[in-house]
């Protein structure tokens, strides 16, 4: 127990009425890599939330770094603790970073917000940070919209790298990139794992990608977990009937799209 | 169409050797469009023909110009584009169609798009949108056209559609929505459909339900379909045959059940080995260097992708390759036919 990085139970989340997270048990292993996998609406989009503490739990705790986290910190300091601890990369590069301010003062606005360095100190950390993600001089010194997308996922990267989380949520952050600037990203998010042994959560409807990125999987339907395990055994064997729809639903060589039954009367979604 | 003509240009042949007359011929495709007071080329020398009832795939990163190139095809293009080349659809030029014949070419060249929430008018009910078309192009009387509206919701699987007539668009959910989309291109019984993107923006559930309603309808309507994605696997698993945009060019045809395991264009095994696979954990992914290139960035007198191309020759900073004709498909490659069977590697023969 004591190894676990981070540690989720009966964590729920409510909205008037709507359950959107109904009794959520997950643990991190230090080191370890987790994806939540589900589609939209299923509630896992608003566990990460949590976890970084943009939403607040309805009841249930979350430990991460051995520290509480279900509640709002009571001081500046343990905020930034928590920011330090757990740090996020949403899924568009466009709207998360700030249009006005150059890659540069954008890393180094973290650094100097967590570690309180010297200028030079500072200077020489972006700059290995911005080796780390494959950006160079030139790129730092530019506006996000002089940036393809892939470079500003890489910003978003080196931005929350900077606080040196141990916990790095990566909130659908390679599906919006094109196939072979996702490749990239996926070997950093790899090599980064190599080097500071950083723990990852993904949040994906990617299964290739979870794959590729994770040894634990968490299946949500409708806020609910519907199957756990690792994740080969979870892609390859899947047990839950929802677990296997969505495996069947991944093209492939031969694949042959089913038809289910009729949507019917009064029914406004997808059913499972 | 000549047969003269047939030899010269091999991409406008279909892939089973002739033998049926292509519904749709695009022959060295160009489209120019003004940016900040200049041309730039978005597309170059683009060939592709569909057959009566055949799905073609169209396949590329963002920037390929595999969007534009159904835009042009269904002469959506904004003002002040300059387009060379030919179209036709059924044998007839439809590059000067204007006003009435335009708008009854549109019947039967339909398209559907990414985000139905950005196409569906959001003030206006689910009926008014399905039977405009029919109503103020065909003459259809209302009656009828809602009849046939219901009919068609019927076959993408939504029962109610009386009830879903008198809805709006906020009350339907995004899979639905794409439904109805898809209900009322067909409602003008077009022969052809342009599909751009079609479940991008749903969920993957919800992805292989719209693929399976779209191959019933194909099936059902006898209808040729242009399917657009940026998903090589999505593209090769539906369609018959498949093309790869790069840089607003299309660099690989290829039958889709070959294109995975022989692929003609390095760019197409590239992408194929970038991909991460749903049955392997890799040590490491093969990723391309550098980035997608734009058209207008594409060199004149180089291949396009020479630059992150792992088996690059002097011989490929020349010039710009032709789509030349190799085992049934058409490859834009001039090392095509000494590197089959090794593209997937970085070892060159």
């Amino acid at each position: 127990m004591t190894e676990s990085i981070l540690q989720i139970e009966g964590l729920r989340k409510e909205f008037g009425d709507l359950v959107a997270v109904d009794d959520i048990d997950v643990t991190v292993r230090e080191g370890g890599s987790i994806a939540i996998v589900g589609e939209s609406g299923s509630g896992k989009t608003t566990v990460a939330k949590m976890i970084v503490g943009l939403e607040r739990p309805t009841a249930g705790s979350i430990h991460a770094c051995g520290r509480d986290r279900s509640t709002p910190a009571r001081s500046t300091a343990e905020r930034r603790r928590r920011g330090r601890e757990v740090q996020i990369v949403f899924q568009d590069p466009y709207t998360s970073l700030d249009p006005r301010q150059t890659v540069e003062r954008t890393i180094d606005e973290v650094l100097r917000l967590h570690h309180g360095w010297d200028v030079d100190r500072r200077r020489a950390r972006v700059l290995e940070l911005a080796e780390l993600v494959g950006l160079d001089a030139r790129q730092l010194r530019a506006l996000p919209r002089a940036l393809s997308g892939g470079q500003r996922q890489r910003v978003a990267i080196a931005r929350a790298l900077a606080a040196e989380p141990r916990i790095l949520i990566l909130d659908e952050s390679v599906a919006a990139l094109d196939v072979s600037i996702q490749a990239q990203v996926l070997n950093l998010l790899a090599d980064i794992r190599d080097e500071t042994g950083i723990s990852y959560v993904l949040i994906s409807h990617d299964l290739a990608v979870v794959r590729q990125l994770t040894e634990e999987t968490v299946v949500m339907w409708r806020g609910r977990v519907v199957e756990r395990g690792p994740t080969a055994r979870v892609l390859d064997n899947p047990q839950d009937e929802y677990t296997k729809r969505l495996r069947a639903s991944v093209p492939r060589p031969g694949w042959k799209p089913r038809r289910r039954a009729h949507v019917g009367v009064g029914e406004e979604t997808e059913e499972r | 169409m000549s047969a003269a003509r047939m030899a010269r240009h091999p991409g406008a042949a279909p892939f089973d050797g002739g033998a049926t007359t292509s519904l749709l011929e695009v022959e060295d495709l160009v489209v120019d469009l003004p940016v900040e007071g200049a041309m730039r080329r978005v597309l170059h020398e683009g060939s592709l023909s569909i057959g009566a009832g055949e799905a073609v795939g169209l396949v590329g990163e963002s920037g390929s110009g595999k969007s534009m190139t159904a835009r042009a095809i269904d002469r959506l293009l904004p003002p002040g584009a300059a387009v060379g080349g030919s179209i036709r659809f059924d044998r007839k030029s439809v590059m000067a169609l204007t006003g009435a014949a335009l708008r009854r070419f549109r019947g039967e060249v339909a398209m559907i798009f990414q985000d139905p929430r950005a196409h569906i008018n959001p003030v206006r009910r689910i009926g008014d949108f399905m039977t405009e078309a029919l109503r103020s192009v065909q003459n259809v009387p209302d009656a009828e056209a809602e009849r046939r509206a219901v009919g068609l919701l019927e076959s993408v699987g939504i029962q109610d559609g009386r009830r879903r007539l008198r809805q709006y668009p906020h009350e339907l959910s995004g899979g639905l929505l794409q439904r109805v989309m898809i209900a009322t291109a067909l409602l003008t019984q077009p022969r052809l459909l342009l599909a751009d993107e079609p479940t991008t923006a749903v969920d993957v559930t919800t992805q292989a339900e719209v693929m399976a309603i779209l191959d019933d309808l194909r099936r059902e309507f006898r209808l040729a379909m242009l399917f657009i994605t940026h998903n090589l696997e999505l593209a090769a698993a539906v369609c018959d045959r498949t093309a790869v945009m790069y840089a607003g060019q299309i660099v690989e045809v290829r039958a889709s059940s070959r294109l995975h395991d022989d692929p003609l264009h390095p760019y197409t095994a590239a992408l194929a080995a970038a991909r991460p696979d749903i049955a392997v954990t890799a040590n490491r992914l093969v990723a391309i260097p550098g980035r997608p290139l734009s058209a207008f960035e594409a060199p004149p007198d180089a291949c396009a992708f020479a630059a992150r191309c792992p088996h690059v020759r002097d011989q490929c900073l020349e010039r710009r390759p032709a789509l030349i004709e190799l085992d049934g498909g058409l490859t834009r490659c001039v090392r095509a036919e000494e590197l089959r069977g090794h593209m997937g590697s970085e070892e060159a023969p």
